[in-house]
């Protein structure tokens, strides 16, 4: 074909490549795939926050029928307790090795029988003891144990004389953020189906990189990573929960051996929301200091978050603070409070969703106090280069999003004083935010064949949890091959296809695309006229530079309107516009799909979300979906999502990534126009009913709590 | 077989009947899942919270996961797998393709059965808590806000509700003639 007749496929928006499953029915994901002389594992958690086992009676449970056997720490193989995952030193992984529990939700047993509900019927006869130990799940950034985070993700910034600035500002603004512990909710609960077969694990696993998977299991397993082959062809949705290899696959694969048959571990709801990792509660202290004119001098962020004794982990707050503006001095500090909780795993906009609402309201707050427009303070201050390290961007169109967005949402006509505007009984407020998240690549290695009827099968581990990733990364490797998108057989998710990013941090697909462009460019070079197939492979590990000259990041600015009732408390989001700088677009159609659904996480973190302990247990009370609510239909207006022109200059093809940058801001966007709306200034999450319900409006309308 | 902890059923699942002993615990959804491999309604809470296991019970929607096998014995089921004919799409289907009415796709066949049944009890004159003016026999005009007031029932973690309801909405009039 004569490759000016190829029209480009990245740029274009298509529908997914596996829609026609998807809308039938046949898209199989784990717990769909069907598995001869399978048998099920029930899994059992811990009821205390703290202590030990102090004995499990399995007696009645294995007298039931159709029950295979009970897996505890007394009859279950060693694992290896030296294992590390994302953030380090994970002793979460190893389970069912010993009888201490440090949280509620703990797996302690599983039960496996020929069906479920055999399985069901005999946890629930097994009788578990405890010698409690007094639990602590109170959270504070003053809690005696805080300590720094850990440093994986580079020091935080300090520079300039901080205090000094403080002191010579004209105005500064001094307040306290929280957000609640808030969890995943991907509508897929994990499962997987695990079997051994010569010393080989095989596993069917719901997870967001089977690759990283497969590598934890064998060191978990303490067997040769070649022998590990997992794989995630359909997931529902994983959204950070399925980045870990999770209590499921582990399960199984202990079961599966200790029984010598197929075993699949699949999580109840509830067992999602006591067992697999949440996003943990954050604390966070935030001082500006600003100039009457509204030019920044100081800026220190402090955040904590709650972790887990059993694990390392960070949720990085502090990143809006060293990049969003300009200011003489910037410090931010991270600290790790570990308590008797879950341990966390990173959600969508991990740090950057909780540390935008606690930075870009702290900015709001400067606006208001210097009665500055709020939009013209975050233009005033944006920084040429990068206010903390001095390193120019390789690409920022902040200002770009921020002004697109204002013009497109009628800004200019936004009557600054809060608490103006009214439509009958709702108050009406409009706000915005700015957000960055940091963007690159994770080493991932494709191979292309060239077959001989004239197709390409490109061969790469990435995984679609719903992102799009298989249908943009065929139009990625068309373009590379100059072919047409119809040439191109594209196979993704099993671990076997080797080295490749998983679904997180942004990276899967621009992970994943970086491997493919390079592998066509190896294969165009190795093509002849060849009468059999041709492969190249090429891993980008050694391609990727980790110290670039330039700091690399998408962004975004976040346009809310909200009404407010005052009488009941509700706030309901009228409008949202997200503008966003994010690259070169692969695909339209999805990436604005993906941005909107982010934007959506945001605007539930901001109204709805929050997970709620017992105090005197330490268990969770809203494990399941009419305790714990995430945005329904109702909850969810008209929402535009739209780009800037952007081009990443750090990446061959122009790209960055977008999973989480449409969530990251929204919570900000919408705290800040109930400020607008109200006049009062929301510093925690949720902003629930009961926290912005007025008592003198209630009173006077006590139908319209009837009636809402 | 049947004993004190098992029964005998006959299910017309997408126009074929099938008889089938289960155990009197389990519930439609299992039954067609774990046993008559209609893998296409999906379990995503098991208590009648999230909608992924939505499917037509002679003509109206159901959260299977609530619904016991044994009660539904007898019954006419339409699952995701049974709503495209022969092949071709429902005009529904085809919509949530091009509008890009999903992401990861788990709650896709909750939302479309939901959407199906959630038409014709529309068409049916069924008002809802946002039809202004209802009666029990006016429904009023199928609007967007109709459409999400009617739809919460069917969550979406991907969070791909706006296309969905333009989906719905587009595909409205085609699916009344598809009936
Ligand atoms: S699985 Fe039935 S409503 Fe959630
Ligand atoms: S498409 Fe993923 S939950 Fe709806």
């Amino acid at each position: 074909m004569n490759p000016d007749e190829i029209v480009a496929a990245v740029g274009e928006s298509r529908p997914r490549i596996e829609g026609r499953l998807k809308v039938s029915g046949s898209a199989h994901y784990v717990a769909d795939l069907p598995m001869p002389n399978l048998a099920h594992g029930w899994m059992v958690t811990a009821a205390v926050s703290r202590g030990r086992i102090r004995d499990i009676d399995a007696t009645d449970a294995l007298a039931q029928p159709g029950v295979l056997g009970v897996l505890d720490h007394r009859n279950t193989r060693r694992l290896n307790p030296d294992i590390a995952h994302h953030f380090g030193p994970d002793r979460s992984l190893p389970l069912l090795q010993d009888e201490v529990i440090e949280y509620a939700g703990r797996p302690i047993a599983l039960v496996v029988a020929e069906t479920p509900e055999q399985a069901r019927a005999a946890a629930a006869a097994l009788r578990v003891t405890y010698d409690a130990k007094p639990h602590d799940i109170e959270f504070s950034m003053n809690h005696p144990a805080t300590r720094p985070a850990s440093t994986l993700f580079g020091p935080e910034a300090d520079t300039g004389d901080l205090e000094a600035e403080l002191a010579g500002s004209a105005m500064v603004v001094d307040e306290l953020y929280h957000t609640p512990e808030e969890s995943h909710s991907a509508m897929e609960p994990h499962v997987a189906t695990a079997w051994w077969e010569d010393g080989h694990l095989y596993a069917f696993d719901s997870n967001q990189g089977p690759f990283g998977i497969s590598q934890v299991m064998a060191s978990l397993f303490l067997i040769d990573p070649e022998r590990v082959h997992i794989r995630a062809e359909h997931v529902g949705g994983g959204f950070g929960a399925k980045t870990i290899c999770g209590a499921q696959i582990i399960l199984a694969a202990l079961a599966a051996e200790h029984l010598q048959r197929p075993v699949r571990v699949a999580l109840t709801r509830r067992q999602v929301f006591l067992a697999t990792g949440s996003r943990p509660p954050t604390e966070q202290r935030v001082r500006i200091g600003a100039d009457a004119d509204g030019r920044l001098r100081a800026i220190h962020h402090h955040a904590a978050f709650a972790q887990s004794p059993l694990a390392e982990y960070i949720e990085w707050c502090t990143e809006q603070a060293r990049t969003l503006y300009a200011a003489p001095a910037i410090r931010t500090e991270l600290s790790a409070v570990p308590l008797n909780l879950l341990p966390p795993c990173s959600m969508r906009g991990p740090g950057a969703s909780p540390g935008s609402f606690a930075f870009e309201s702290a900015i709001d707050e400067v606006a208001e106090r210097l009665q500055i427009d709020p939009l013209q303070l975050r233009l005033l201050n944006q920084p040429v280069v990068s206010p903390v390290s001095g390193r120019p961007f390789s690409t920022r169109r902040l200002v770009q999003c921020l002004q697109e967005g204002a013009r497109r949402f009628g800004w200019a006509q936004r009557d600054p004083r809060p608490r103006v505007r009214r439509e009958g009984n709702l108050l009406v407020g409009t706000g915005v935010a700015a957000v960055a998240f940091i963007a690159g690549v994770f080493p991932s290695s494709a191979a292309i064949t060239a077959e001989t009827d004239g197709t390409f099968s490109v061969r790469v581990g990435a995984t679609d949890i719903g992102t799009g990733a298989r249908t943009a990364l065929i139009a990625v490797a068309a373009d590379a091959l100059a072919v047409g998108t119809e040439r191109v057989r594209m196979h993704i998710g099993d671990s076997d296809l080797g080295l490749a990013a998983g679904a997180g941090g942004s990276r899967g697909t621009t992970s994943c695309a970086f491997a493919i462009t390079e592998t066509a460019k190896a294969l165009r070079e190795k093509l002849g006229d060849s009468a059999r197939p041709v492969t190249a492979s090429v891993d980008t590990t050694p391609l990727i530079n980790w110290q670039p000259a330039e700091e690399r990041y998408t962004y975004s600015a976040v346009f809310a309107e909200v009404t407010v009732d005052p009488a009941t408390g509700e706030v309901r989001v009228r409008r949202l516009l997200g503008m966003f700088a994010v690259g070169r677009v692969i695909n339209p159609l999805l990436a604005r799909s993906q941005l909107i659904g982010g934007m959506i996480g945001g605007l539930s973190m901001a109204l709805h979300e929050e997970s709620v302990r017992d105090p005197l247990t330490g268990r969770l009370v809203t494990a399941d979906f009419a305790g714990y609510h995430i945005s329904a239909h109702a909850d969810v207006p008209t929402i535009e999502a739209d780009f800037v022109a952007d081009y990443e200059p750090q990446d061959p093809s122009g790209f960055n990534g977008l999973g989480e940058i449409g969530n990251a801001g929204t919570a900000a966007a919408i705290a800040n126009a109930v400020w607008h709306a109200t006049g009062t200034r929301h510093r925690t999450l949720p902003i629930s009913l009961s926290r912005v319900i007025e008592r003198a409006a209630a009173q006077d309308r006590p139908e319209a709590v009837s009636v809402a | 077989m049947t004993d004190d902890t098992r029964s005998e059923i006959t299910l017309r699942v997408n126009d074929e009947t099938y008889r089938l002993a289960v155990d009197n615990r389990r519930t439609l959804l299992d039954a067609l899942r774990d046993d008559l491999n209609f893998t296409g309604a999906k379990k995503g809470c098991d208590h009648g919270q999230c909608g992924a296991c939505t499917v037509l019970v002679n003509g109206q929607r159901v959260v299977s996961c609530l619904t016991l096998a044994v009660a539904a014995d007898g019954a006419a089921v339409t699952t995701i797998e049974g709503l495209a004919g022969d092949g071709e799409l429902r005009p529904i289907q085809e919509a949530f393709i091009r509008l890009d009415g999903f992401q990861c796709g788990f709650c896709t066949p909750g939302q479309i059965c939901s959407a199906v049944g959630m038409l014709a009890e529309h068409a049916a004159g069924w008002p809802s808590a946002v039809t202004r003016n209802g009666s029990p026999h006016r429904a009023g005009e199928l609007t967007e806000e109709e459409i999400r007031e009617r739809m919460s029932g069917n969550l979406c973690r991907c969070s791909a509700y706006p296309s969905i309801v333009r989906a719905i909405l587009e595909a409205s009039a085609r699916e009344a003639v598809a009936g």
